[in-house]
């Protein structure tokens, strides 16, 4: 027993020296290394694994574009298992490497771990900092109230969304059933579509507002019956995964005659999970969809991300990815340097445009992008369909990124 | 009235669907004292091999085919590694079960990718059977009603009518006795596993397409369907058929009977405002902690019966 | 330093005072002094700083240490099967968080002190649902532990004053009140603090073994009924042993909350109290130092072989499965297997046959990892953009070249592998009989 003990404890020693022996090479010349976190394992593997792939196929244009100040991006990724705690590992991983950039796009518990332990890294070590580049943890708190100099959001947060949501509302739909998850997301969801209601469209009356557990309702029928009776005519919900397929399923099963408005359905597995039943049906709220390009004229956008549908079996829902490595490439370009205090004041206040025509701007005072947003239909006849179904995505309605220019409670503290 | 009955209705439907799952694992933990854990991934795995076998064939043979290869799975799995854990103790098998689990859960990753499959309901039955109150009753909730009561009737005289079930019956509550009257228990063992393998690999091609077919679903059905059996209680098939009845439509009405704590103390009287302490406890109405009573019932049940609801025996 | 449930053999007398102190407790000793200089092993010489990647990792084994100790006081000691532990872990850290936020605004309470608020923490929320957990035993007791952890888990994320909500609770550790006068802004420095907090508790906990409340723990564990007649209330001996517990898992929650400064839901999930029953039985629930051995496994396997394979699971489960079907007495109880051995000094005879068992496992575990990684880059890797290296050498899972090895190295390799076993159990058979023979009690 003693023996083993000893044992465990001397190789743990040796392998430790090995592994940072490995580890520890300055990226100073070389690529420009970007640390990816994400989940790669258990069950929210997809979503990293999708990202990954994505990525890849950004990667090579922008690569093959120059990348930046000289140097190539490379993407490393790090499996955070969807907890903060290996997030924090991804991150220190990262910092003993000196890599200028840490990158995440899944779950707003982990953006928040990720803020806060990039800001007291920054803190504490002057000599070492790095960027938190968030390309999909939406809670509007992110970019408010835990505001941070050294995070940069390029998604819009659920304030925007749900924006985007109501906008999207046709005059005719008067009354309007809410469905969210209990969470602080789905609570953001619900609070903010309801205010945006009131600001925008104040004849349109809220007959029904439901919060529900967290992945554990099997059975919406109950739901439905309830939606039913209070005669809404449209149902607009923030949930996602099987909480929002199993909802539409049960709708669509009991022929509810309604129009569900999500903010997910566009994702990966979504298009199969709801199938042709939903045709006109299910609306999503989206930062791209692969006929976007098709309905504008921007053809080589269109050749582009048709090359990525050849070779993958779902929908590039992610090309707007793209426009992340834009400001990347955009921002060290102009500070001269991949180093990030210098291209973190140059990326903030920068306008680009992006591929779909769209001037992009990256707002100064909270680090919050503001770009075009769309309100997709799943229908038939469309160019490009979604993961086989025969059905895709067509744009009912298009924000634009100066509409969606709303207040922010953002106090940064600038570096000096 | 109407909110009742079709509440009514739906809480059976879905109660049933729970049957489904949940017995074969009460069959299994039952006679094994095994909490498997891997009950679920054989529902996961049931509703894989109807989708890859729907394709080939189509639905119906389906329908017969995965339970039969889940059940050859699960005798395979306790012929040659679960019988030489069962002498390790409950815990060393109910981390067998575990470790399966996971092992399972990569395997259809691996072999089905990683994201859901388009496992459908056939066109025959994609509509409405009747309409209530104008909504539609959708067929396939009927034909999973008809299925689960089947199944039901089907172990109930398996159980009572035949010798074997007789032998199970014994098994169930006194196995020792059971092996000194001379019976093959490691064999009745067997069959009981693979048939809980059978059962969970109908309710997964029944399940599969009714809801979504993806590689997190045996994570996501696993607690709920544990929650059941414990509350019905060890050595009882009836038990785990009123639990699951129970628990359906505890949660149906739930979603339906909209009042919270602060409305009753309203009633006696006391106001909650947002600066009564737990105002935000108190303010919670039903429908919003509705999928979380049957973990708190299980707890009070537990409390007062530790057997369960209709249990026959410890483990 | 087995806790009762291996037989103790009969020793001499140890030799009182300080000096024997040593002499009976180097392992522990050795331990501290590995725990104390690994961080500088990691070190990197050319930039002057520690790896921070290393330092959380082991700050990440402290804190597993005391929680899976502290799971083990209920599974092996008590014999009580809890799947709902890491609701204490989770609410210490909830509870600590909100105390280094006040202690910033006022309160001068100094850092080093706030695990002991963790703790109490734990025990009181212990004590409060271990009222209602403790009444049962058995499974009803292990199913009454997985309805709270379900509720616990659903409350963190639906309340959001003492909970955060999503988005959990920060704190910053730097609160400028410390008995040392350190700062903490340094990860080693915290890192030093989590390792002194958990000698102290493995301490604790070992000491609670020797007392009357852990050694009726053990009977009640061992023969349910003929504890009763001893005279204590078994259900009072399970309240106190499960309070206890929840105690110590509240300070491991203090040390997590001042390692990441962020408290989120998944710090009361399901998943982490799986990790405590995995840890606690890889490791070994019959032996008190088990649970150690199993959270410095289980923390390198998803710490660090996650970083080379997205399949650690895989590894994960077939591991559980090969120790629960041949080693349910866990790693340590495989040593101390060994013990009697040993003792009469016939170790050298085992060196052998275990080196002849060595060369075919080492095949067979490479033939099966490189199946795996295969089988996971042909479906999912590939089109991740990754390439299947080993060391210098790039693999191309769709040549038929690394399929035939991996099968070669598994079926060649397992067959060898069971011919050495015979043989390695025909030698182990020899020298037990020998140590019986000789006398040496077993």
């Amino acid at each position: 027993m003693r023996q083993l003990k000893r044992l465990i404890c001397l190789l743990l020693a040796g392998v430790l020296t090995l592994w940072t022996g490995i580890g520890t090479v300055g990226a100073q010349q070389g690529t420009i290394k970007v640390m990816y976190t994400d989940p790669l394992s258990g069950p929210f593997a997809q979503v990293g694994d999708q990202n990954l792939q994505q990525f890849k196929y950004i990667l090579d244009y922008i690569n093959g574009r120059g990348g930046a100040v000289g140097r190539k991006f490379e993407l490393v990724s790090f499996d955070n298992k969807s907890q903060p705690s290996e997030a924090l590992l991804a991150l220190k991983s990262a910092t003993d490497q000196n890599m200028p950039v840490i990158m995440q796009c899944s779950g707003s518990n982990i953006a928040a771990a990720l803020i806060e332990g990039v800001d007291k890294h920054n803190e504490r070590n002057p000599n070492n900092r790095i960027v938190y580049v968030n390309c999909g943890a939406v809670a509007t708190e992110l970019t408010n109230e835990k505001c941070s100099y050294w995070h940069f959001r390029m998604d819009a947060h659920v304030g925007m969304k749900a924006e985007t949501m109501v906008r999207a509302l046709p005059k005719d739909v008067t009354k309007v059933y809410l469905l969210n998850q209990d969470y602080l997301f789905g609570q953001s969801v619900q609070h903010d579509v309801k205010a945006f209601l009131a600001k925008l469209r104040p004849d349109v009356k809220v007959v029904g507002d439901e919060l529900i557990p967290l992945g554990k309702v099997k059975d919406f029928s109950p739901y439905i019956t309830k939606i039913k009776a209070a005669g809404a005519q449209a149902l607009l919900t923030g949930n996602w995964g099987p909480d929002m397929t199993l909802l539409i399923k049960s709708g669509m099963d009991s022929g509810l005659d309604i129009r569900y408005y999500t903010m997910y359905a566009h994702l990966g597995g979504g298009a199969t999970a709801i199938g042709p039943a939903g045709n006109g049906k299910v609306r999503s709220v989206m930062a791209f969809h692969e006929n976007i390009a098709v309905e504008t004229g921007k053809t080589d956008t269109e050749g582009w991300t048709k090359q990525f549908r050849s070779s993958h079996d779902f929908d590039f829902y992610a090309a707007g990815f793209r426009t992340i490595f834009e400001f990347l490439q955009a921002a060290m370009n102009k500070a001269g340097s991949a180093d990030p205090v210098k291209f973190a004041a140059a990326l903030e206040g920068l306008t680009i445009t992006d591929m779909l025509g769209h001037q992009v701007t990256m707002r100064k005072a909270d680090h919050q992008i503001l770009s075009e947003y769309f309100v997709g239909v799943f229908s038939k006849g469309v160019k490009y369909d979604s993961e086989k179904t025969g059905l895709g995505w067509k744009t009912e309605t298009t924000v634009l990124p100066k509409d969606l220019d709303q207040p922010n409670t953002c106090n940064m503290k600038r570096p000096s | 009235m109407e909110v009742l009955l079709v509440s009514l209705l739906n809480g059976l439907v879905y109660g049933m669907l729970l049957f489904m799952l949940a017995s074969g694992l009460t069959l299994i933990f039952s006679m094994m004292g095994v909490l498997n854990f891997a009950h679920a991934s054989m529902y996961m795995l049931g509703a894989y091999f109807a989708y890859s076998v729907s394709r080939v064939i189509g639905f119906w043979p389906a329908l017969v085919l995965a339970p039969i290869l889940c059940g050859a799975l699960g005798a395979l799995i306790e012929m040659y590694a679960l019988r030489r854990v069962h002498r390790n103790g409950h815990i060393a098998e109910l981390l067998f079960t575990v470790g399966l689990a996971f092992i399972i859960e990569k395997g259809v990753q691996m072999a089905w990718g990683l994201l859901a499959v388009p496992y459908r309901v056939p066109p025959v039955l994609d509509r409405a059977l009747f309409h209530i109150y104008g909504s539609n009753f959708h067929a396939y909730r009927g034909f999973m009603l008809l299925i689960s009561v089947l199944m039901f009737v089907a172990i109930w005289l398996l159980l009572t009518r035949t010798r074997i079930g007789l032998v199970i019956q014994a098994a169930l509550t006194h196995p020792e006795m059971v092996g000194a009257l001379g019976h093959n228990v490691p064999r009745v063992f067997t069959i009981v596993f693979a048939g809980g393998s059978v059962l969970a690999g109908l309710a997964g091609v029944i399940g599969g397409n009714y809801l979504v077919t993806e590689p997190s679903m045996a994570a996501t059905m696993g607690p709920i369907v544990f929650v059941v059996v414990v509350f019905g209680g060890l050595g009882s098939l009836a038990g785990c058929f009123i639990a699951s009845l129970i628990m359906g439509l505890v949660q149906t009405f739930a979603v339906v009977v909209d009042v919270s704590f602060a409305d009753l103390l309203a009633r006696l009287g006391i106001q909650v405002t947002a600066s009564t302490p737990l105002a935000e406890v108190l303010t919670i109405p039903l429908p919003r902690v509705g999928a979380l009573l049957p973990y708190l019932m299980l707890i009070l049940v537990l409390l007062i019966k530790p057997r369960g609801l209709m249990g026959t025996r410890d483990t | 330093m087995s806790s009762g449930a291996i037989g103790t053999a009969a020793r001499p007398v140890a030799a009182p005072g300080p000096g024997g102190l040593l002499r009976r407790q180097w392992p522990w000793l050795a331990a501290l002094a590995v725990a104390v200089v690994v961080p500088w092993v990691a070190f990197d010489w050319s930039t002057g700083r520690h790896s921070g990647f290393a330092v959380s990792m082991l700050s990440q084994i402290g804190i597993m240490i005391v929680f899976a100790l502290s799971y083990n006081m209920l599974m092996g000691q008590a014999g009580l099967l809890s799947f709902g532990h890491a609701v204490f872990l989770g609410l210490g850290g909830y509870v600590t968080a909100h105390v280094i936020t006040a202690s910033k605004n006022g309160v001068p309470l100094p850092l080093e002190l706030t695990p002991l608020v963790g703790g109490l923490g734990g025990l009181a929320f212990a004590v409060v649902l271990g009222y209602f957990a403790t009444k049962q035993r058995a499974t009803a007791f292990a199913m009454i532990t997985l309805g709270i952890g379900e509720l616990v888990t659903s409350c963190a994320l639906m309340f959001k004053t003492f909970f955060g909500g999503e988005g959990g609770v920060s704190t910053n550790r730097m609160t400028g009140h410390s008995l040392f006068g350190l700062a903490y802004a340094a990860p080693i420095q915290v890192y030093y603090l989590i390792v002194a907090w958990t000698a102290l508790s493995v301490v604790a906990m070992l000491l609670l073994t020797r007392t009357p409340l852990g050694r009726m723990a053990n009977a009640c564990r061992d023969n349910f009924e003929r504890a009763q007649f001893v005279g204590y209330d078994p259900a009072m001996v399970r309240f106190f042993q499960f309070a206890l517990s929840g105690a110590f898992a509240g300070i491991a929650g203090a040390l997590y909350t001042l390692t990441y400064e962020i408290v989120t839901y998944d710090t009361v999930a399901g998943p982490l109290s799986a990790n405590a029953l995995l840890m606690t039985y890889i490791g070994g629930v019959g032996v008190f130092a088990g649970p150690v051995v199993g959270a410095v496994l289980i923390v390198l396997l998803q710490s660090w072989v996650s970083l080379l394979s997205n399949s650690w699971l895989v590894y994960a489960g077939v591991l559980f499965i090969l120790m629960v079907t041949f080693a349910p007495m866990g790693l340590t109880g495989l040593v101390m297997m060994h013990q009697p051995i040993w003792r009469s000094g016939r170790m050298g005879r085992l060196v052998g046959p275990y080196l002849r068992l060595l060369v075919p496992g080492l095949l067979v575990v490479m033939g099966f990892v490189l199946v795996v990684e295969l089988c996971s880059f042909l479906t999912i890797g590939a089109a991740q953009g990754k390439s299947l290296t080993l060391g210098k050498l790039t693999v191309d899972p769709r040549s038929a070249a690394p399929w035939l090895v991996a099968g070669a190295l598994l079926v060649g390799g397992g067959a060898w592998l069971r011919l050495a076993a015979r043989s390695f159990a025909a030698a182990w058979h020899a020298v037990t009989e020998h140590v019986k023979a000789a006398g040496a009690q077993a």
